[in-house]
């Protein structure tokens, strides 16, 4: 037995030896699968929670009925949409048509990564963190609009149309709004910021770009009350009009894991990330304590959704130029002040 | 020269005031007066001197008639009972009223021939529009000068006029319907929207329009309603609401009910509106018969009337906030509208339709403990409505999203026929129950809420207001429920009271005349007009001395509210037309009947 073991031990040495180099990148690939992969559950799971608190505000029950809880409405739904007719209407732009719902899954995944879980957990570590995020930020609005350019509708049309005029406005002061968070920090690392807020989180120094952040942060999900886009009571589904099945859930589910990302975003920016009693010496309470965090903020977006109407988009980039850019420009100077004196030139 | 429309007990009071005054400017020979139960004055005039006449009621009387309240028409052609009348195969009715005198005048024009034409007036009034080619629709009557005379209720591809007499009024009388490929093909090129028939352009030199058709079906076009947007980005450079998806027919199925199988018809013109709706056609009918009610029956009528008043606003706040986007409130609101529903279904045995008013009086008495049913919903809905007005009606997006749209003041309002909130947002206090009291509201202690506004986000105002008005007015009924019967003791009375009839055979054979064939109304013309759920609704019958009724006319104040949609929402944007749209507060059922 034990020279089968030595045999097989003989065979595989070469091929461990040649792996050698190797493993910690694979360690890293199948660290960073899991963590999308759960996102990706999380973020699905959220379409339950959202239906659960939603039903508990408005005085009704919510899915209920499926598993304990209703917590297997999810898993139908999933199957319901797999398993449906993978329709493309005959009059839609075909590739344009097909990308964009890819586009918009990919972009918000690949915004999470950036985001460091606990003291020692998290995708990848770049020191562009920030800039990597704004990129994908500004990425995820081509899947709306060439999925509502493609589709070859009206109302798509017009939903793409909005979010092009809707990023345009809030895609400049949700930029200021983080540069006092990195000129703080000193980095466009987010593993540096977050070591940055061990003493106070950012909420408090950068409370402006807090405040900036927040519409920022709803507008980046199209979530109410920036759900202009796709606004149901005038545009129909504005630019997922025409879509369906997995397609459609692709754009459904990537608004989802977009609050996931979102959230995580702002407890690391803001929130002082993973820190919390207790983290710096047991790792794994830092993934409590930034999980924890993000759900809380996962919950607000819902909360927001439940609350308020939709304002409209000339009223949206009014209060984008008039207000939260004048803000976010303050909040940069008073942090360039603060820094430099702080440096002491 | 005065003819008689009515049967012998019909009122013949002096003159009325209006009439003098027309006598005074035109003379007596172009007019012939007739009497009519509603006491509305009522005068028939060449259709020569028909622009001259509307146009001195409208611009140079003094207290002038600013509303055309409504225009329709009767196809006399097999009417016995004309009691003298000019002779006419068709008649053109044009109903006017003046905010400042409250009061009406029903003109009507006299036309012979089977296709007849007359002039049009809108150029007189704007909002004869719609109504005209309502009446070219129904009967085939032309009107020269109309700017798009097209059919408004039915396909362009209909065959012949539904409410001519010739026309029948059950599919069984038809062939079997089938729909071919080819039909349906033509059927739906017929649908195409073209820019040119409007006077719309397809564009300018530098841009191109895009034309939106918002509906048939639309979240938010409430109901089967298509509104074709001319657009330039996302303002509405002109629009055209199109009805008639939701035409039933309930003016011709008048003429084939009796007058007591008609009820439930009522319920459903607003369908939201329930028992409301039985009122002015009770009314009416009633005034025809000559049926005084027992106070009791009055007093119920009007407790209903008003649950249902606050289950349409209920109903209308919810899907308002929606509308804006609010997505919480309306689940609220469908709460306590149930809550309401349930203390209605007690009583009446029905949710949304009861059908309960009956011909001189309701279908059954109060259902013992309804007292306290009643006293638990109006204790409870106040404070609702309190934490409504904190949650929602102050929410500053939603102020920010309705204050200062579609805007409208009040001559606009009297100028497209606006009624109802719509019309109290401008300023105005006209509030039928107030301004002429039916079925006893002048008894009740109650304000007439307005604003001043007039635009999307006052309209919501006043009907919260009227919501708190209406709680009052059903703890007035509560509190001071008068004892009696429920039904008048008068042989038109439907069903008939039973108690005598054992006893004494007159009563037995009225009873089952009254039961199996229906009452038989006397000839003559009646009308009703009462403050509904949406604005003012009214029912014209033309009683021809049988069990059916000869014409069966439905003023509704949807109708009116959607043709001017247009002057309105111009140079707006898609989000402001939604939003006016909810401030409406339409159902496309109470617009096409």
């Amino acid at each position: 037995m034990s020279g089968f073991l030595a045999k097989l031990q003989a065979w595989f040495a070469p091929i461990m030896a040649w792996l050698e180099p190797w493993l910690p990148f694979i360690f890293t690939a199948l660290t960073t699968l899991a963590i999308l992969l759960i996102m990706v559950i999380v973020a699905a799971y959220m379409i339950w929670l959202e239906r659960r608190l939603l039903g508990l505000w408005q005085d009704r029950y919510g899915p209920n009925r499926v598993g304990p809880f209703g917590l297997g409405q999810v898993v139908a739904d999933m199957l319901k949409i797999f398993f449906k007719e993978d329709w493309v209407p005959s009059f839609v732009d075909k590739p344009t048509f097909i990308i964009a719902p890819v586009i918009a899954m990919s972009m918000m995944m690949l915004g999470f990564a950036v985001i460091p879980l606990s003291p020692t957990l998290g995708v990848a570590d770049l020191n562009i963190g920030v800039l990597f995020f704004l990129a994908i930020a500004g990425l995820s609005v081509y899947a709306v609009m060439l999925g509502g350019w493609s589709s070859n509708s009206k109302y798509a049309l017009l939903g793409g149309i909005r979010s092009t005029a809707q990023t345009i406005s809030y895609e400049v002061f949700m930029g200021l709004a983080l540069m006092g968070v990195v000129m703080q920090a000193g980095s466009f690392s987010l593993r540096d910021i977050v070591n940055a807020q061990a003493g106070m989180w950012n909420v408090i120094p950068q409370f402006l770009a807090f405040l900036a952040w927040v519409p920022a942060a709803l507008a980046v999900t199209h979530r109410t009350p920036f759900d202009l886009p796709e606004a149901e009571s005038e545009l129909v589904q504005g630019y997922h009009t025409e879509y369906s099945g997995m397609k459609f859930g692709m754009f459904m589910v990537s608004e989802y894991v977009g609050i996931v990302m979102v959230s995580g975003l702002t407890t690391t920016l803001f929130f002082g990330g993973w820190h919390g009693p207790g983290a710096e010496q047991y790792p794994i309470l830092g993934l409590v304590w930034f999980c924890a965090k993000t759900f809380l903020f996962m919950c607000s977006y819902i909360l927001v959704r439940a609350a308020l109407p939709r304002p409209r988009y000339d009223q949206i980039m009014a209060a984008g130029w008039k207000f939260c850019l004048p803000l976010t420009l303050v909040n940069l100077l008073l942090t360039a002040a603060v820094v430099l004196w702080n440096s002491g030139v | 020269m005065t003819a008689d429309g009515n049967a012998p007990h019909a009122d013949k009071g002096t003159p009325h005031e209006i009439v003098r005054e027309l006598f005074s400017r035109f003379g007596e020979s172009p007019f012939v007066l007739q009497n009519t139960v509603d006491r509305v004055p009522t005068l028939w005039v060449d259709q020569s001197r028909l622009g001259e006449v509307l146009r001195y009621l409208k611009n140079t009387i003094s207290r002038p008639f600013k509303m055309l309240y409504d225009l329709t028409a009767v196809d006399e052609r097999l009417r016995k009972n004309r009691f003298g009348l000019p002779a006419a195969d068709f008649t053109v009715v044009y109903q006017l009223l003046s905010i400042e005198r409250n009061a009406d005048i029903r003109l009507k024009v006299a036309l012979t021939g089977d296709y007849p034409s007359l002039p049009s007036i809108v150029g007189i009034y704007q909002n004869a529009n719609w109504y005209e080619r309502e009446v070219w629709d129904l009967f085939g009557i032309t009107f020269n000068g109309h700017p798009n005379l097209q059919r408004i209720m039915l396909p362009r591809t209909w065959q012949g006029h539904p409410l001519r007499k010739e026309y029948p009024a059950r599919a069984t009388e038809f062939d079997p319907f089938a729909l071919t490929v080819a039909k349906q093909d033509m059927e739906q090129e017929a649908l195409r929207f073209n820019p040119e028939e409007w006077g719309m352009k397809r564009g300018t030199a530098e841009e191109d329009f895009m034309f939106l058709n918002l509906g048939p079906n639309h979240p938010s076009a409430h109901g089967a309603f298509r509104l074709v947007l001319q657009l330039d980005g996302e303002e509405i450079v002109d629009c055209v609401p199109d009805i008639g998806y939701h035409h039933r027919g309930a003016e011709k199925m008048g003429e084939r009910q009796s007058w007591h199988t008609f009820i439930p018809y009522t319920d459903r013109i607003d369908y939201l509106g329930g028992v409301m709706n039985n009122l002015p056609y009770i009314l009416a009918v009633e005034k025809l018969a000559g049926i005084e009610v027992p106070d009791r029956v009055k007093t119920i009528r009007i407790m209903l009337c008003e649950f249902f008043r606050i289950t349409s606003h209920l109903l209308y706040y919810g899907t308002y906030c929606q509308d804006v986007g609010a997505m919480s409130p309306v689940f609220f609101m469908f709460v306590d509208r149930q809550k309401a529903y349930d203390v209605i279904e007690a009583i009446t045995g029905f949710r949304m339709h009861p059908a309960w008013f009956r011909i001189g009086g309701v279908a059954h008495d109060l259902p013992q403990g309804w007292d306290r049913l009643v006293r638990d919903f109006v204790e409870y809905l106040p404070k609702r409505l309190d934490e409504y007005q904190k949650a929602a009606l102050e929410n500053s997006i939603l102020k920010m999203r309705s204050r200062g749209v579609a805007k409208y003041n009040t001559a606009d309002a009297l100028e497209w026929g606006v009624t109802g909130p719509g019309l109290r947002a401008t300023g105005s206090d006209f509030d039928l129950r107030k301004a002429r009291p039916y079925s006893g509201y002048e008894n009740f202690d109650f304000e007439v809420p307005t604003a001043t506004g007039g635009d999307v986000y006052d309209r919501c105002v006043v009907r919260v207001e009227e919501m708190r008005q209406s709680i009052r007015i059903i703890k007035q009924c509560l509190e001071n429920m008068p004892a009696g019967p429920y039904k008048a003791d008068h042989p038109l009375t439907c069903p008939p009271p039973k108690e005598r009839t054992l006893q004494d055979i007159e009563t037995l054979i009225t009873h089952f005349l009254g039961v199996s064939w229906g009452p038989v109304m006397p000839a003559g013309e009646s009308s009703q007009m009462i403050e509904a759920t949406k604005g003012i609704n009214s029912y014209h019958l033309i009683s021809d001395g049988s069990t059916m009724s000869y014409r069966t006319h439905i003023r509704t104040p949807s109708f009116a509210h959607l043709q001017q949609i247009p002057s309105v929402i111009k140079g707006a944007m898609i989000p402001d037309l939604i939003a006016y749209i909810a401030s409406i507060d339409f159902v496309m059922a109470d617009v096409d009947r």
